[in-house]
């Protein structure tokens, strides 16, 4: 920009390219947005999203005339896809909350050019999760039937049963991730009202942005409550997947009964949630041109983190295989040894080379530097925790303590219609977003620019 | 000048120089004045002398009354409107209640605090007079602010104007009410 003073020095973290200023940076991310010109990657995406999400909406229909048989739910595997389906999504979402929460709490400043369209992914996988309870149900118009009303009759839900715990813990989760991203979202809105040449579309910026000036007043209070929300969504996400993994560990399926699963679920949905931030944005930073604000430096960062949990998760796959031993429990050894050489052995040794192999290629550099290689790896992790909540969910139920029930599950054709359904659900949801709000935080990334900096005062006057 | 003004405001292009025109305006006995800017300028709030606000309390508040009420909720449900006696377990079963009061201080919470943001910035604001300065645009974009109210006791708008040239800004505007 020529009517802006350049500042040459090179932020010290690497974490956005120089000779970028505060308008060069508002530009280059809300051109995105308010450009009439659509690349045809995106025309691709959202196509493709838009293909898989009919197929939901005919494996719904299909799932609503006939009933929940037309799934391979059969006992005693009652969970089957949907509940393994759930976990995956919601694990997803968590990075988005880690990176927005966490990572602001404990000042990590690259955090800001990747929070927005992370909060996103939350979002959106938070509510392709949630389709599958509620789709489990049979009858999922009478999901309100879970939360304790005042009716006619007669009935409340048990508060001691952790489903109902998972009801709350999750529609938590998706009001506040919804509120934070809100939140952080109003002064782009803002921007974008001021830049809009189109009047419908300043009308609808100018009623998102609630009349935001950038008052020093409101900056102020906006900051405070940043770091307040932060403050709760941090806790808030350690929870949700710890009360998922209730879900498991309060019953006395053997597999399930287990006081490890908590910090072994959290770190797992951290693990696949940072394969899904790296699936999504290595794409979208070559498309947009967007390697300046999302460098190599975000791509290694993410990458540490993804193997660092992986590590993590890696030592519960061990911890698992050694209490099963290590318990005396006949039914925990049976099962444990189920998992390796049954009829799932081949969906469990997938997800051993997927989530135990796979992430130690991390350490090295040239992995880390390497988006085409991350991006078929974070594929990788993706597939391998997948297979890890199947493993747990299918392997454990199929073969419980009655041999006489025993039973192999098989996933129909309506099971993947539906995942896959929800995969086009995301695309499409996540395809709009970037289309039409700022994928980036616009003023977040302006207070990355060195030239953002107040000089101290006294000496200048 | 006949209608009358909300007040004065000065571009600058550049933080450091907003911080230094609101210490200066400041320290000319200047009270009624506002700062804008692209994004959150942390010395803004000692150089506009703002205050602490409020908002940890809000918060606070909405967090106590949702974990109350959550196992408030709990309690009545389970213990006194509709009690199932499980194997003869306790009805008040409180470490099962936990869970779902946490989250309900969480939900409070958040709502506290984004309905406290709200209400503390006066927002949503369909109309502000700021926005009647063609250039004030750039507020959220690569431009800074101070503006100068016209309540201020101080304020006379030929010397708030010439005081306002002094600080050297790009561009000194009327802010029409």
């Amino acid at each position: 920009m020529a009517d802006e003073l350049q500042v040459a020095d090179r932020p010290a973290e690497k974490i956005i390219a120089p000779g970028y200023t505060f308008g060069a940076i508002t530009d280059q991310i809300a051109t995105v947005v308010l450009t009439t010109r659509t690349p045809v990657f995106w025309m691709a995406g959202f196509g493709l999203g838009l293909v898989l999400l009919l197929l939901f909406l005919l494996a719904v229909g299909v799932l609503l005339a006939k009933g929940t048989g037309v799934w391979g739910i059969r006992t005693p595997v009652m969970w089957g896809f949907a509940i393994t389906n759930f976990v995956w999504w919601i694990g997803i979402g968590h990075a988005g909350t880690l990176i927005s929460a966490i990572l602001l709490l404990l000042n990590q400043r690259w955090r800001n050019s990747i929070n927005r369209f992370a909060e996103a992914m939350t979002l959106f996988a938070v509510a392709c999760a949630g389709m599958f309870p509620l789709l489990h149900m049979g009858r999922p118009w009478l999901f309100y039937w879970l939360m304790p009303y005042p009716n006619a009759m007669g009935i409340e839900p048990n508060f001691r049963s952790p489903l109902v715990w998972d009801v709350f813990a999750v529609s938590t989760y998706a009001t506040v991730s919804l509120l934070f991203w809100y939140v952080g979202l109003m002064p782009d809105l803002a921007t974008l009202r001021d830049r809009a040449g189109n009047k419908l579309a300043r009308l609808i910026y100018a009623v998102g942005a609630m009349g935001w000036r950038g008052s020093a007043r409101h900056w102020s209070v906006y900051e405070t409550a940043s770091l307040l929300l932060a403050g709760i969504a941090t806790p808030l996400v350690l929870s949700v997947h710890t009360v998922v993994s209730f879900d498991f560990t309060i019953g006395i399926v053997p597999g399930w009964h287990s006081t490890f699963f908590p910090p072994y679920f959290v770190a797992g949905a951290i693990y696949s949630g940072f394969a899904m931030v790296l699936a999504l944005a290595i794409p979208l930073r070559s498309v947009y041109g967007l390697k300046g604000l999302i460098t190599d430096k975000h791509l290694d960062n993410s990458a540490k983190v993804m193997l660092a949990t992986g590590l993590i998760v890696g030592y519960a796959y061990a911890m698992e295989a050694f209490t099963g031993w290590y318990s005396g429990n006949v039914y925990e050894h049976a099962v444990t040894v189920n998992r390796m050489t049954g009829p799932y052995a081949l969906q469990y040794w997938t997800l051993v080379l997927c989530n135990i192999v796979a992430p130690n290629f991390l350490w090295i550099r040239k992995f880390r530097s390497t988006p085409w290689l991350l991006f078929i790896w974070s594929l990788i992790v993706l597939v391998g925790m997948w297979l890890e909540r199947y493993v747990i969910i299918v392997s454990s139920l199929a073969q419980d303590h009655l041999v006489s029930s025993w039973r192999v599950f098989q996933g129909t054709r309506w099971d993947w219609a539906t995942y896959a359904g929800t995969i086009g659900l995301f695309l499409f949801l996540f395809f709009l977003f970037i289309r039409l709000l700022p994928m980036i935080s616009i003023f977040e990334v302006r207070t990355l620019l060195p030239q953002a900096k107040v000089e101290a005062g006294e000496d200048r006057r | 000048m006949s209608a009358p003004i909300h007040g004065l405001m000065a571009e600058f292009d550049n933080p450091t120089e907003l911080v230094e025109a609101a210490r200066a305006a400041r320290g000319k006995g200047y009270r009624k004045l506002d700062a804008y800017s692209p994004f959150p300028i942390e010395e803004l709030s000692g150089a506009l002398g703002l205050h602490h606000n409020k908002l940890p309390l809000i918060v606070l508040a909405g967090g106590v009354i949702g974990g109350i009420s959550g196992y408030l909720l709990q309690y009545f449900v389970s213990v006194i409107y509709f009690p199932i006696n499980v194997g003869g377990r306790p009805l008040h079963s409180w470490p099962s209640y936990i869970v779902i009061t946490f989250e309900m201080t969480i939900l409070f919470a958040a709502l506290a605090a984004v309905l406290g943001l709200m209400g503390l910035c006066g927002l949503p604001q369909p109309y502000h007079p700021v926005f009647n300065v063609p250039r004030f645009a750039l507020a959220s974009r690569n431009r800074f602010f101070l503006c100068i109210e016209a309540s201020d006791p101080l304020f006379d708008a030929e010397r708030t104007a010439g005081f306002l040239e002094t600080l050297e800004p790009k561009e000194v505007s009327e802010v029409a009410e």
